[in-house]
């Protein structure tokens, strides 16, 4: 990953140069009429149209590129052609190949289903919806049905309630309307109820931008802080690699810290710090951190004391803390309990004008599951007016979040209660899927610490495993061989043994030298004892072939 | 150094230079003033079920039992949702895997993504492949993820008809790239000239910009102006000529309140001409659930279809499209019911046919209220809305009016709009917001409102108008 920040930093020191034309190009905005750019102060001198009245042959003389189609793969952004994103990249397009194939061709394996564990996706691995949440989502969708007799011995009376209520949040109860581009805000209400509930600290609903599941937040705010690779932002490393990617994509520079295997993936302060410097005597600016608690792809729950040290560490270095919290009900074990970025702040004294925050959350994790609805919000502190509007504006180009997702994301953050009619069935899903991931996790954790060169941190809280595989030497001969990383090969291997998909940890970053992959603990637990008897086979074959 | 992580003055410039009109300044202004309590009636966004039409039924029968697939394992089911809903409820669950719940394909489910392909081959005609098909959250983000492969920086231009919609002007904004206007000829009906189309490239290409990609917006927004085939070949043989991807926005393809010109896609004009430009035209086609007689804009469901586009490049796309994991599984079968819709014979195809029937021919009335109601205010010109959701007005603003505007440091399109507001209540668009000439001032507004509404409207707009034009003297009206 150094090697990473020097060639970034080399290609800000290019960029530097192309900013400087950038600005004096800015003019050709002026093509449009002044009344268009009337708003805009840094409108340059105008031009009038009627001025360029040229002659067609004019146009004979340019090219626009040496290739007869104006999109090909030489002349699309290359910062698209940068941008990776493992989670659904080569090895899940080989997987999907192989399903299609089993079907007509069954034989020719040696398993007969592909098990995804390459993302966090629970439904699709045969998770049940929490009924309650459901409930109130087809009422919403269909009101109509909130006038008909028969709809009461259907659907539960809190959930009837709840439909109503949202509805009478909603103007015109209109759940086909575009809303607020920040969400509704009697949901935003309720959200921001949820969020004090939780911390114990006031929240503002104004605060609060509903988006399309968390990853679309992620990317506004690297929007907004990227200009250009001169901008930096710390990501963690493992990270998740939305975050990589949508640097990638915003043409900023990734400055990589490690988490410590050795410490449960722990995050040293002095690690951060020195990152920190060495960025900055490159001439690279560090806008923000990024912490994914409870971790992706790590599984660690960062302890209380750690937050306070890197909530201090982004107020004295003047760092916009970006805090990943969609894993925030998926702690499974009784040490460690998930305590938000902003009650750590907040207790710690600091308030909205002491630092910047963000934190984001999601439908699609937790107990909950629920990835195809994208839903999500970011909950942003500590910015002045002037950026919030900047915020604003970037969410109203998309109009707004879709409404389904902005209702479940109201969901999640105030569940039954005692005493609701849904309460104990509801109690009785949510406990049963969490109780099951805490069992799968250490099944899994397990297993894998049971193979040969093989370590593997325990899964705290969040959906995945990520185990440190030492390869032998053979091995990763072989894999250079075919010009693939060695984890990949590793992942690859698998996948033709045993229709188990798995990322390789060089789709997340890793400590150089060193492999790993992940895989989530999704599955159902039946799934769970295949997976562990298929790997642990494959493993022994694997080293039996390539052990030094 | 400031320690304060997020100043203004350090933010992304392309952030900053971003404009988006339709929830500007008018549109936070009528908030507060709805947040007062004044009655507001928000023709600003094309949002009709904000404005009080009803969702078709069958739809949302379907997905409110694709949200609640336990309601299909009870016995009583039927007595709440018809046979055909329940039958296509479970035929949309069988093309997930895991329900609503789980993410789909980045690109969308293959079996809905399989019934757009054949709703464009019903439409055009011509095969459709579904791999060249991806479904979004919305056109727009469509049309962003589109952009964003096009875009290198600066010196990458995209010509974008002025009037536009300004989710163009503010994405090529944000993605650091160069509008290129060309203009619709107000005169002509909004009609496309291909002659200012060349002078705008070869101004642009004067100046160094590399003109890569042309939208077209057909059925027109703000203008409503419906392309003809004519029309529609000289641009694709333009775009052919200049080598440029053209990006055709289609999502008002239902909207069509004449006979004269029906809706017409780019593709089947494009493969209406044959070989060999039928096979080198770049073409990517947007459409949505938002619009139409659909208008489930709170879905954001839409989908593009690529022609003529690299495999290689379609893998590009793909990428990026599964950065965002997927696009919300329900409004993906809003999508597959929308060009599915119930069938003669089946039990909910007549009250479908009745309410779509209902909503279009509502709408086409309401186009003719609200052009008629504009032509007959004094200094107020309005071609008529032959396609879309809008009326653009052209308001002919009396130099007092232009010199107030100036003295509130308005553009005086925002004056005039900001002042019916403060009236009547009605929120509208300035036409600043979409692009317009020198000196000409528009407003857009919907023709969403109810129909029982719209004769009080246009009195109010009159009324509004008429004082305006009083206060800020008439004589001077013809400029």
């Amino acid at each position: 990953m150094r090697r990473f920040l020097i060639s970034q930093a080399k290609k800000g020191l290019v960029d530097h140069t192309t900013r400087r034309q950038h600005h004096q190009t800015r003019s050709f905005l002026s093509l449009l009429p002044p009344s268009f750019s009337a708003n805009s102060p840094r409108a340059a001198p105008l031009v009038s149209l009627s001025r360029f009245m040229s002659s067609t042959s004019d146009m004979a003389a340019s090219s626009d590129s040496t290739s007869s189609l104006p999109v090909t793969l030489d002349s699309i952004n290359p910062k698209v052609l940068k941008c990776e994103y493992a989670v659904r990249g080569e090895i899940v397009n080989i997987a999907q190949k192989l399903q299609e194939d089993l079907k007509s061709n069954k034989d020719a394996y040696p398993f007969d289903e592909i098990i995804y564990c390459n993302i966090g996706n629970p439904q699709s691995l045969g998770q049940l919806p929490i009924r309650f949440f459901r409930e109130v989502l087809a009422l919403c969708d269909h009101s109509s049905l909130l006038d008909e007799t028969e709809t009461h011995g259907l659907f539960s009376t809190d959930s009837i309630d709840r439909a109503w209520k949202i509805l009478d949040q909603i103007p015109g109860r209109a759940t086909g309307a575009y809303s607020h581009s920040q969400g509704i805000k009697g949901l935003r209400d309720v959200i921001a109820a949820g969020i004090e509930a939780r911390d114990s600290f006031p929240a503002d609903p104004n605060d609060i931008f509903l988006t399309d599941g968390a990853s679309p937040a992620v990317h506004m705010m690297m929007q907004l802080l990227l200009s250009s690779e001169k901008d930096g932002i710390l990501c963690p490393i493992p990270q998740y690699p939305l975050y990589s990617a949508s640097i990638a994509l915003h043409g900023g520079s990734l400055v990589p810290y490690y988490l410590d295997e050795a410490t449960g993936w722990g995050l040293e302060i002095s690690d951060l710090k020195k990152q920190l410097e060495e960025a900055r005597a490159k001439g690279i600016t560090v806008r923000a951190l990024v912490v994914i608690n409870p971790g992706n792809p790590t599984g660690q729950v960062l302890a209380e004391e750690n937050q306070r040290d890197i909530v201090n560490f982004c107020k004295q270095e003047g760092l916009v803390l970006l805090a990943d919290e969609v894993y925030q009900e998926n702690v499974y074990v009784p040490d460690k309990k998930f305590h938000s970025f902003k009650k750590v702040a907040r207790s710690l004294g600091y308030g909205e004008k002491d630092m910047s925050l963000v934190s984001f959350q999601s439908v699609s994790k937790g107990y909950y599951g629920e990835c195809g609805k994208r839903g999500g919000y970011m909950e942003v502190t500590g910015f002045t007016s002037d950026v919030r509007e900047q915020i604003y504006k970037m969410a109203s180009v998309n109009l707004c979040s879709n409404i389904s997702g902005q209702i479940l994301a109201s969901l999640v953050m105030s569940p039954p209660k005692p005493g609701d009619d849904s309460y104990d069935s509801y109690m009785v899903e949510r406990d049963g899927i969490l109780s099951s991931m805490a069992k799968r996790a250490k099944t899994l954790e397990d297993a894998l610490n049971n193979l040969e060169g093989v370590t593997c941190n325990r899964a705290e809280g969040a959906m995945y495993l990520f185990p440190r595989i030492n390869l032998p030497h053979k091995a990763i001969e072989a894999a250079e061989a075919e010009k693939t990383a060695p984890d990949a090969f590793y992942c690859k291997r698998l996948l033709n043994a045993t229709g188990v998909v798995v990322v390789p940890g060089s789709g997340f970053g890793q400590v150089p030298g060193t492999w790993h992959f992940r895989c989530t603990i999704l599955p159902q637990e039946d799934k769970i004892l295949a997976i562990v008897d298929r790997l642990t086979a494959f493993h022994k074959s694997f080293m039996d072939e390539f052990r030094d | 150094m400031s320690l304060k992580a997020l100043d203004y003055d350090s933010l992304n410039e392309n952030v900053k230079n971003c404009q988006y009109a339709v929830r500007g300044e008018l549109y936070l202004r009528a908030s507060e003033l709805q947040k007062e309590g004044k009655k507001i009636i928000f023709t600003n966004v094309g949002n009709p079920h904000a404005l009080g039409q009803k969702p078709l039924t069958f739809p949302r029968q379907v997905v409110a039992l694709c949200q609640a697939p336990f309601l299909l394992d009870d016995p009583n089911v039927g007595m709440i949702f018809p046979a055909d809903a329940i039958a296509r409820a479970k035929h949309y669950l069988s093309l997930t895997s895991g329900g609503l719940g789980a993410y789909s394909d980045s690109r969308g489910l293959p079996g809905v993504r399989k019934e757009v392909a054949q709703f464009i081959q019903r439409r055009d005609g011509y095969p459709s492949d579904p791999e060249l098909i991806f479904l979004t959250d919305g056109a727009s983000k469509g049309v962003m993820q589109i952009l964003n492969c096009v875009i290198r920086g600066q010196k990458d231009g995209i010509l974008v008809p002025v009037p536009q919609y300004p989710l163009y002007s503010a994405t090529i904004s944000l993605l650091g790239g160069t509008l290129v206007p060309y203009y619709l000829e107000e005169s002509e009906n909004w009609g496309l000239d291909v002659n200012n189309l060349r002078q705008s490239v070869a101004q642009a290409r004067s100046q160094g910009i590399t003109v890569r990609a042309m939208v077209i917006i057909n059925p027109g927004n703000p203008t409503g102006q419906c392309l003809s085939e004519a029309n529609l070949r000289e641009i694709l043989r333009f775009c052919c000529n200049e080598r440029l991807v053209l990006l055709g926005d289609e999502v008002y393809q239902q909207n069509i309140y004449q006979d004269e010109r029906p809706f017409i896609s780019s593709k089947k004009v494009l493969m209406d001409m044959g070989a060999p430009i039928s096979k080198e035209v770049q073409l990517i086609s947007f459409h949505t659930v938002s619009k139409g007689y659909w208008g489930e804009c709170g879905q954001r469901g839409g989908y593009f279809e690529m022609t003529n586009i690299p495999p290689r490049t379609v893998e590009e796309i793909y990428k990026v499209a599964s950065i965002a994991l997927s696009p919300n599984v329900s409004a993906q079968i809003f999508m597959g019911l929308m060009v599915s819709p119930p069938k003669p014979g089946d039990i909910s195809y007549a009250q479908f046919v009745r309410e779509s029937k209902g909503i279009l021919e509502s709408l086409r009335r309401r186009a003719r209220m609200m052009t008629d109601g504009f032509n007959s205010c004094k200094n107020v010109v309005c071609n008529f809305t032959e396609g879309a959701m809008y009326s653009f007005p052209q308001i002919k603003l009396p130099p007092k009016a232009i010199q107030a505007a100036k003295q509130a440091g308005k553009v005086p399109d925002v004056f005039y709009c900001l002042k019916l507001l403060e009236a009547t209540g009605i929120s509208t668009v300035p036409g600043s917001g979409f692009g317009q000439k020198e000196g000409v001032f528009h407003l857009r507004t919907t023709i969403l409102p109810a129909e029982e509404e719209m004769p009080e409207i246009m009195d109010s707009f009159k009324k509004f108008n008429d004082d305006f034009m009083s206060q800020y003297g008439v004589g001077y009206s013809r400029m």
